[in-house]
């Protein structure tokens, strides 16, 4: 076809490649590229982070991400106080699911003590439940925020609407919506309300309803699947040289999932089989977070028909104020809606811990693969590629 | 995972092999053979996924731990290779080659801790502080206390209590104070 702006059509494959240039080459006075920032304050922007741009006219040809806009230093804050004072703090490293750093830091406290044995079985569906909760509620709002960066908002809207109805059982379940504090060294804080799973029945019926909707808003849209077919492919051989993990590692068919392969709490009496898919590409992505919805439904399902009605929830444990841990190291880790989610903790016999640092699957999605990803892409891609990835800041600051 | 350890004790001089729990195995090995330890769990047993990198501040031996933590997709096990540095003109071999998030983790660790990997793609570059002019803030003898009294202005109606202290007010307040209390307090 005939440029109508040029008159001709210019033979591409005689002009330089934009990829090639990379790096010291760059030369921005030459005015053929372009230095853009996406972040860190953009509405298409995951968190507060920012990403680098240089394009040659609409494609990117280097990313670099910028970290730091919410450095607090919490790895430094919990080292500098009591374990138990560490629960507040942990919690905040990670907003999109904070119940992932109760777990993480009361099972590396509870193993280092000796107490890992001690955990009632109650306190252990309690926990599960409350995992799988904070599982559902990230993805209400990453799945139709996949469709978001595609300009679909009504779902990100009625995902917005199901994460609040969550949130409440939350508030019943623990007394707070977003920063729960429900997962403590021992246990958990509370039994079920009287009256919560007939609630969350009511809630997760909504929910049923929405999968369907957004099934039929996302995947059988024309513009979603155009944009998204082929865009940010991930390989097979990608995700061991990445460490990629989680949804970015099932959508390319990899099949690792740390609740079926390194089963803990009672995930081994649940019935589910991670999705996966074989392209690799966005679509497939969201495609296998949308039957995880539908699969992190059915075991919120699975856990409340198959926990005790009654028990402990709590081991008798230590004054936390005065609790000290013999010297020791360990490494927790648990699926989280992002993928493989850990904690590597040192402790050296006082009453605060040496070094506490987390593994966020975002450590490695959100610099080394995204800016390896981006090179080649169209501007207008970036943060549907960088959502894609499901990349959450405050985990890669700590 | 025995098997493993007593190759890695047999090829790398292992020294404090410790089994955490089923499936999870520390050990240690001379700095100069780390990288050659890591190298050969990736390729000849296995330990393709590059878990994390770490580093603890053993401040009172002069000296830092570097992990390298490995897990095999296989057989769901774990390897965490560690190795001590000198805190003085702390150095270590890069790894950026063996893993594509490597350099990430050895910028940040240059940053944090002030261990340079010479050659490693973008370390001198900031990671998360901007401007960072004090010592490396994630060291043991970084105050964060004193820094941030010094840093930014003290605010009214913020007050710092001492949570044992505070807690037996609240809780017992008319109890006297004990000498065993006194001493668990400290």
């Amino acid at each position: 076809m005939i440029n109508k702006f040029l008159g001709f059509e210019p033979d591409k494959s005689k002009l330089p490649s934009a990829t090639a240039k990379i790096g010291a080459d760059l030369d921005l006075s030459s005015h053929k590229y372009q230095k853009i920032w996406l972040g860190p304050n953009h509405p298409g922007v995951t968190g507060n982070m920012a990403i680098e741009l240089t394009v040659e006219g609409n494609t990117v040809v280097n990313a670099k991400t910028h970290v730091g806009y919410l450095h607090r230093g919490f790895e430094k804050l919990i080292e500098r106080r009591l374990y138990v004072q560490g629960f507040p703090t942990s919690i905040r490293m990670c907003v999109a699911e904070p119940d992932t750093n109760e777990y993480l830091i009361a099972t590396c406290t509870e193993q280092l003590s000796g107490y890992d044995k001690a955990v009632p079985e109650m306190a252990k569906w309690l926990r599960m439940l409350s995992l799988e909760m904070a599982r559902l509620q990230g993805l209400l709002r990453g799945v139709p925020g996949q469709g978001g960066t595609f300009a679909l908002g009504l779902g990100v809207q009625w995902g917005v609407y199901l994460r609040d109805l969550i949130l409440d059982r939350f508030e019943e379940l623990t007394g707070a919506r977003v920063y729960h504090m429900y997962i403590i060294p021992g246990g958990v804080r509370g039994l079920l309300p009287d009256g919560f799973k007939e609630r969350m029945e009511d809630n997760l019926m909504d929910i049923d309803d929405f999968i369907i909707r957004i099934r039929k808003l996302m995947f059988h849209n024309s513009v979603f699947k155009t944009r998204a077919k082929g865009l940010a492919r991930i390989t097979p051989e990608m995700v061991d040289k990445y460490g990629i993990v989680g949804t970015n590692a099932r959508g390319c068919g990899v099949k690792r999932d740390v609740r079926k392969d390194e089963p803990y709490l009672h995930y081994d009496k649940l019935d589910f089989d991670p999705p996966t898919d074989s392209d690799g590409d966005i679509y497939a992505r969201t495609w296998v977070r949308w039957q995880e919805l539908i699969q992190t439904v059915d075991l919120i399902r699975q856990i409340m028909a198959k926990m005790p009605a009654k028990g402990d929830i709590k081991a008798q444990m230590p004054n936390v104020l005065h609790w000290q841990i013999p010297k020791g190291e360990t490494y927790v880790r648990l699926e989280s809606g992002r993928g493989e989610y850990g904690m590597y903790y040192v402790t050296d016999g006082t009453d605060k811990p040496r070094r506490v640092n987390l593994r966020g699957p975002s450590y490695t999605h959100a610099i080394a693969l995204l800016e390896d990803l981006l090179v080649g892409a169209d501007v207008a891609d970036v943060h549907a590629i960088m959502v894609s990835l499901q990349t959450c800041p405050p985990e890669i600051e700590r | 995972m025995n098997e493993i350890l007593d190759k890695i004790k047999q090829k790398y001089s292992a020294e404090d092999v410790k089994v955490q729990r089923t499936g999870l195995a520390f050990v240690t090995v001379n700095k100069d053979v780390a990288l050659d330890a890591v190298t050969w769990l990736r390729d000849y047993e296995g330990y393709s996924h590059f878990v994390m990198m770490s580093c603890v501040d053993w401040i009172e031996d002069g000296k830092f731990q570097l992990l390298y933590l490995l897990h095999n997709p296989v057989t769901k096990t774990d390897v965490g290779v560690k190795t001590l540095i000198n805190r003085d003109n702390p150095a270590m071999t890069s790894g950026h080659h063996l893993w594509k998030q490597v350099w990430t983790y050895q910028r940040e660790l240059k940053e944090a801790f002030g261990i340079d990997f010479p050659g490693s793609p973008r370390v001198d570059e900031n990671f998360v502080v901007e401007g960072w002019v004090d010592i490396p803030h994630m060291r043991r003898d970084f105050n964060t206390k004193e820094y941030s009294e010094e840093t930014y202005f003290p605010r009214p109606g913020r007050e710092t209590h001492d949570p044992a202290t505070y807690m037996r007010e609240q809780l017992y307040p008319n109890q006297p104070v004990t000498a065993k209390r006194k001493d668990n307090d400290k």
